[in-house]
């Protein structure tokens, strides 16, 4: 009972969703209406089930006095300050002057901002340490990195400008994007493409079940 | 002094020069600008440092990645004080986005979908503005969505940049008449699909909470149908992959994207098939869209220190196989 | 405001720039709000745009004065969407152990849904168009096409082809087959050099906007 009904609505969400792209009329199109604007709701859910386990967990770890409870403790602090002030700011929360869109700017965005802009540094490290033109291929890959890399900003046009048009870096660069690199995307996509159709069928016919877990 | 003291001292260091710097802004302080000589002298200075490198690595020792990372910040900061520019050449799925936007009659319906949040913005956020500033000049009607929750105040943002401009002040655009931004609605693709049939289904009402039939502008917009082109700024899951599978492969949606650079080099083989008009990728193709459609923003001004950076990054990558290709020499040579 | 807002800024951003020297208090207390936060701003989000902008206003649609100053229903409730609101509650009980089973119900449908949207939606963009756009005449109509496109079209149908054929892992690549492959390697080394190289120019695009705000925004030291 707890693992066949979780497979039959699988099923069925599925194959409505598979038979209404061959039939969108009544009734595949109002259930796929249906599924769609629960889905929103349910995948909404499934976030905030993250954001309520993240608060439990730092929780726990403050009240048992963990290994570093005090900055679990400015989690949930943190948590909080903008739930607080988002709830009670209303249906305008985001308009530009109310504390929310305060926090948003001044404290969210240079956080969120500068995390992902640490691996501009990883990256050049890296790349020093450990891209080697070891055999043919990896010379390929990076020659291929090279003419990307100077072709998509302006110096490569600045150094190579007296070259005919289509020799210049940034007209090498267009072509290797638009030909020899999308050929290999394409290749890429056409096996995810496979990949992914023969396990959602796998998934949608229970044959895959991994999903649910164990008992 | 130990190294506690020196962390210490620099700590302090950085909160005296900050403070510094921070009351001369207030006070009026000029910002700082390198001439062109001081600019060539810091870019020869750099290059001999490099060379420098380069021969402590041939001779054996890879330098700390601390100076690395150094480096790198130099590259990307010191250009930002030079005054050096640089021609920008246009790429053909950028001058496809621009092309197709200015085939469109004025009063045509744009959809415009932000997928993005604020760590993507400095490479998203300069197309957005681009963009928006030419639909406005072209007096296109713009509808903008988001499927990240962060997505409704990047739009705010841009729109908030885009109307101080001088030529747009004067033509008075009213929000829900030429503009509207219906928020954010959670379900990825499932909302791109819902909105082929119904868009009120999915936007019931706007980001302030105004009923869909009560705004001028979309009441009479059922679904992608009545929708002449969309636009989708995405750097990620929920983006420009899923918009091309459902609004244009089901829907026959004309659709013109922009992606960060990580994300780009995905959309070609969408590209070629047709899928896709045009794509504006990257830092890059912000800094070119700009060009095209005269809008003064971020994307052309990050240029220089993006050129910097990849050079610094390039320079890199061969001091490591220079030394490398001599280690192997010689190691032949010994045997 | 401005000020205080401008230096909490900077006080974040050099906190997390600092774990380029080695992880240190500032860092971890800047990574704890920052995860805090942006745990905050979803649940918010969420809130208002999901929870009370969709279902609520869905189930319970309210009268509104309209801008002619007349009270008008905003719609019909939509009652099924409560069947959507009991699955989020379901997910919802993952958080408690001893009936988090139910969440499976939930996650069920969600697994369901994406498996029959997605299985149409690649099979459709991701195989059949572009097969469809790599299976095209070569040369043009009657070998009207530029050099550059049949250089072009050439290219990628040789490298989509040779591509496919190295990840087909059931046959040995040996002999001609293997010779096809390795050509295949060879575009994909092409395809993941370029991504490199804009995966550089994302990054540096990120930290050149982060710098821009310490030495333009916050100090004043750019125009």
């Amino acid at each position: 009972m707890r693992r066949a009904i979780p497979l039959l609505i699988t099923g069925i969400v599925g194959a409505v969703f598979v038979v209404q792209y061959f039939v969108p009329h009544y009734p595949f199109n109002m259930m796929s209406n249906w599924f769609s604007d629960w889905f929103a709701i349910v995948g909404a859910c499934a976030i905030v089930l993250g954001a309520l386990n993240l608060m439990k967990i730092s929780i726990q770890k403050v009240i048992k006095r963990r290994a570093d409870w005090g900055y679990a403790a400015v989690i949930v602090a943190s948590f909080l300050l903008i739930t607080i002030i988002g709830l009670a700011e209303g249906g305008d929360f985001r308009d530009p002057g109310t504390k929310f869109d305060w926090l948003y700017k001044f404290v969210y965005t240079p956080l969120s901002s500068t995390m992902f802009a640490l691996l501009a540094f990883f990256v050049a490290s890296a790349s020093y340490r450990a891209f080697r033109a070891r055999n043919f291929e990896a010379t390929l890959l990076l020659l291929a990195a090279f003419f990307v890399m100077l072709g998509r900003v302006p110096v490569g046009y600045t150094i190579t400008e007296f070259m005919p048009v289509e020799y210049r870096l940034s007209d090498l660069a267009s072509w290797i994007m638009s030909f020899p690199q999308a050929a290999g995307q394409r290749a890429i996509m056409i096996g995810i493409g496979l990949g992914i159709v023969s396990t959602s069928l796998r998934v949608i016919l229970g044959i895959e079940r991994t999903y649910l877990g164990g008992d | 002094m130990s190294i506690r003291a020196k962390e210490l001292l620099v700590l302090g260091l950085i909160a005296v020069f900050s403070l510094i710097f921070y009351v001369g802004k207030v006070s009026g302080w000029k910002a700082v600008q390198f001439s062109t000589t001081v600019s060539i002298i810091v870019i020869l200075l750099i290059v001999l440092s490099l060379v420098w490198i380069l021969i402590k690595t041939i001779r054996g020792s890879l330098i700390e990645r601390r100076i690395v990372f150094l480096y790198v910040g130099i590259a990307v900061a010191l250009p930002l004080f030079m005054s050096l520019s640089q021609k920008i050449p246009i790429s053909p799925e950028v001058k496809a986005v621009y092309d197709s936007i200015g085939e469109l009659p004025a009063g045509s319906k744009v959809l415009v979908s932000f997928d993005y949040d604020p760590p993507s913005a400095p490479e998203l956020q300069p197309m957005a503005e681009a963009f928006l500033y030419y639909c406005f000049v072209r007096d296109l009607k713009v509808i903008m969505i988001g499927l990240w929750p962060q997505g409704p105040q990047q739009a705010n943002l841009a729109i908030e940049e885009v109307f101080e401009h001088e030529d747009i002040k004067p033509k008075n655009l009213k929000y829900g008449i030429d503009y509207v931004n219906l928020g954010y609605q959670a379900g990825n693709e499932f909302v791109i699909q819902r909105l082929g049939s119904d868009i009120k289904a999915m936007f019931p009402s706007d980001y302030r909470g105004k009923p869909y039939d009560e705004i001028p502008l979309v009441k009479n917009v059922k679904n992608f149908s009545n929708i002449d082109y969309c636009f989708n700024l995405s750097s990620g899951f929920v983006g420009t992959r899923e918009w091309v599978q459902i609004a244009v492969d089901r829907f026959g949606v004309k659709l013109g994207a922009g992606n960060t650079a990580v994300q780009a080099p995905q959309m070609y083989p969408f590209m070629r098939a047709g899928q896709l008009i045009g794509l504006l990728g990257g830092m890059s193709g912000a800094a070119e869209f700009e060009y095209l459609t005269e809008w003064t923003g971020k994307g052309t001004k990050y240029m220089l220190s993006q050129s910097f950076a990849h050079m610094i990054v390039v320079a890199f990558i061969i001091i490591g196989n220079v030394a490398f290709f001599r280690s192997g020499r010689k190691s032949r040579l010994d045997r | 405001m401005e000020h205080f807002a401008l230096w909490i800024g900077g006080f974040l951003t050099l906190g997390i720039i600092s774990f380029l020297y080695k992880d240190n208090p500032w860092y971890k207390l800047s990574e704890a709000i920052y995860v805090g936060i942006s745990a905050g701003y979803w649940f918010v989000s969420l809130f208002w745009d999901n929870f009370y902008g969709k279902f609520w206003i869905g189930v319970f649609p309210p009268d509104r004065v309209n801008d002619a100053g007349e009270l008008v229903s905003t719609g019909r409730p939509d009652y099924w969407l409560i069947i959507g609101g009991v699955l989020g509650l379901m997910m919802l009980m993952r958080l408690l152990p001893k009936i988090g089973w139910i969440s499976r119900w939930a996650l069920a449908f969600i697994v369901g849904a994406t498996a029959g949207l997605w299985l149409i939606n690649y099979f459709s963009s991701f195989i059949m168009v572009q097969i469809q756009n790599t299976v095209i005449p070569l040369f043009g109509e009657n070998y009207g096409a530029s050099s550059h496109v049949i250089v072009g079209n050439i290219v990628v149908a040789v490298g989509t082809f040779a591509g496919l054929v190295y990840f087909y892992f059931s046959k040995e690549h040996k002999g001609t087959f293997g010779a096809t492959a390795r050509v295949g390697i060879f575009f994909l080394m092409i395809t993941f050099g370029a991504s490199f190289g804009y995966t550089v120019m994302s990054r540096m695009s990120l930290l050149i906007g982060r710098i821009d705000f310490l030495f333009g925004d916050w100090l004043g030291m750019i125009k």
